[in-house]
């Protein structure tokens, strides 16, 4: 474990190999993208234990669902943008409704998987699969969190999405990093606002707070990694130290992690301010993952101006609704 | 479970389609149609061809019957009433608010149930992932999946077909209801499915044609299913209504229950002794 885990489709891949040697259960499918979404090392230690299932997500999807019901613990993974996009009734259903032990991994998620468009960046996946009931929703922030999340997922009973990226985060937790599902991180203490980030904005968020500092906000980063159970009480406290919230994801806005807090936020009789960064109802389009994150607002220089704004206004709740599209 | 000659099987299915008519007309909704036209089927697999043991639903040598084609659950519910997974009297909550006998099967709430299903083209896929799974293991438990002819107009159906055939599920058998109707009319005129045998030959099955009501060929249909190398289709043709003649071949039974009326003429022609 010496070498630092890159991104968090390679957290998976080392998680997977963990979890498998732990438990013989563990089993192995993948709808012909073994490599690109880190199975095959996998594959290659535990070869009666894959199942190369072909370009076939529904039945990538229903075939893992028949290995729960024979009592294996299957991990299927594709792109996000094939699996849950393609094969979204599969899961409903012989999934989520029957409660398997499913745990569903969808790689090159979001904008940061960059060049290859639109057609291949999923915006969706967090909100197709948050909608499911039993459902449990990760976003891990590096590799080494997504590392602990496949190992979380291999031991919690039901249905799990674990949601993978090819952009390279840097590191950001250590393997003495707790990881609990449902249970979110503050990477960083502040009193002026806080940073609700998943996955690959977890690193811009850390960065945004960083500078901001030098400019003398104080913003907290509250790794929010489970997007499904969301940690409510992660959020009490946050408003408790401060009104002003920002999430920060790699999704629509539409449905995502700021879409669950404003759902929590909304039944709380508490002040709050909320804005939501996400990608505003549009597709993406090729170019280099982060390039394309700060093309669609989500860049450092964007999250420091909305941390000013949030802060100096007082009606920004007008302004995320607004942002949604629902003013 | 096991009742071997075709008389007691016809005795089996009798009391099924009574079941059927009677639970059906209690709820006033659901499908008729298909669930009378595989009772015979349903008898034959449940009380002569398959391990299983009502008093322990979840014994780990059992075979797998997995029913795809979920609408025509009346049959599963009727047919596991039968056998003991639970009391005949449960049939009348069918579809009633907190019932475990769902409008579509969902596992885990009935003994017996051992997959959700509704929306076509699912289960075969799990019956794959199933068979797969004894097979790595080497168990011998045997996976049957029930399906619909309609049914296979899902693609998913065909990605699961290919699979079966490149990892040679021998234990799996798919149960096609050839019944040749679905909700809007006929299945040739719908979407065809012809040449279906040669089809499903082409994604290297063993494909067996029976007779859906004829015990015999069905006992040994299973049982030749049993004696090969590949995954097998049993197409069986089936009369929808089977048992009611003013059911029998009417697509607009599909999706519709008895009235009362319906139900005492139905239940009066389902007293005679079955012909074999």
């Amino acid at each position: 474990m010496t070498e630092k885990i890159k991104t968090t489709r390679d957290g998976f891949g080392r998680g997977l190999v963990e979890a498998a040697q732990k438990n013989q259960l563990i089993v192995g499918l993948n709808a012909d993208l073994t490599d690109s979404t880190r199975m095959s090392a996998f594959a290659q230690q535990f070869p009666d234990r894959f199942v190369q299932v072909g370009v076939a997500e529904q039945n990538l999807a229903g075939v893992a669902a028949g290995f729960a019901l024979a009592g294996k613990i299957p991990f299927a993974a594709s792109y996000a943008c094939f699996q849950p996009a393609n094969c979204w009734g599969v899961i409903r259903t012989s999934i989520a409704y029957s409660n398997l032990n499913v745990k569903l991994v969808g790689g090159h998620a979001g904008l940061a998987t960059g060049e290859d468009g639109a057609t291949h960046q999923s915006l969706e996946d967090i909100a197709l699969m948050r909608v499911l009931p039993n459902m449990t929703v990760i976003v891990p922030a590096d590799g080494e969190e997504a590392r602990k999340a496949t190992l979380a997922a291999a031991t919690h009973q039901g249905p799990v999405y674990l949601r993978t990226s090819k952009l390279e985060t840097g590191v950001l937790t250590t393997p003495e990093t707790p990881f609990d599902i449902g249970r979110a991180v503050l990477l960083r203490p502040g009193h002026t606002l806080t940073l609700v980030a998943c996955g690959v904005m977890v690193a811009r968020a850390l960065q945004a707070s960083a500078r901001l500092e030098e400019l003398g906000m104080s913003a907290a980063v509250l790794n929010m990694h489970t997007i499904k159970p969301l940690d409510i009480r992660a959020l009490a406290m946050a408003l408790e130290r401060s009104p002003y919230l920002i999430t920060l994801e790699d999704h629509q806005a539409a449905g995502g992690l700021g879409s669950a807090v404003a759902e929590y936020l909304s039944q709380q009789r508490k002040e709050f301010r909320l804005k939501i960064m996400a990608v505003k109802d549009t597709f993406g389009q090729s170019g280099q993952g982060n390039q394309l994150l700060d093309y669609y607002g989500l860049g450092v220089e964007q999250i420091i101006h909305t941390s000013q704004r949030v802060c100096a206004f007082n009606n920004c709740r007008s302004d995320s609704l607004n942002m949604l599209g629902l003013k | 479970m096991s009742t071997d000659t075709p008389a007691e099987l016809a005795q089996k299915a009798l009391s099924i389609r009574r079941s059927i008519i009677a639970m059906l007309a209690h709820a006033q909704s659901g499908h008729t149609a298909g669930a009378l036209g595989m009772a015979d089927v349903f008898a034959v697999l449940y009380f002569a061809v398959a391990n299983l043991d009502p008093r322990h639903p979840d014994k780990e040598d059992r075979d797998r019957i997995l029913l795809s084609n979920g609408h025509i659950c009346p049959v599963l519910y009727a047919t596991l009433a039968e056998a003991g997974f639970f009391e005949k009297k449960d049939l009348y909550t069918l579809r009633q608010l907190d019932s475990r006998l769902q409008g579509h099967p969902h596992v885990g709430s009935l003994p017996g149930v051992e997959n959700t299903s509704g929306p076509l083209g699912l289960g075969l896929s799990q019956a794959c992932g199933l068979a797969l799974a004894f097979q790595r293991d080497n168990k011998t438990n045997r996976v049957f999946c029930l399906m619909s002819d309609a049914e296979l107009q899902e693609g998913q159906v065909w990605e699961a077909l290919m699979f079966a055939g490149k990892y040679q599920l021998k234990q799996l058998t798919a149960v096609i209801d050839r019944n040749d109707i679905q909700i809007s009319g006929s299945t040739n005129e719908v979407m065809s499915l012809e040449p279906l045998k040669q089809k499903l030959e082409s994604f290297n099955w063993q494909v067996l044609e029976v007779e859906g009501h004829d015990f015999g060929q069905l006992i040994h249909a299973f049982h030749a299913a049993s004696q090969t190398e590949y995954p097998t289709a049993l197409i069986c043709h089936t009369v929808p209504g089977k048992g009611v003649d003013f059911m029998e071949n009417r697509f607009e039974w599909h999706g519709k229950a008895p009235t009362k009326e319906q139900a005492e003429q139905a239940l009066a022609q389902l007293e005679q002794e079955p012909d074999d």
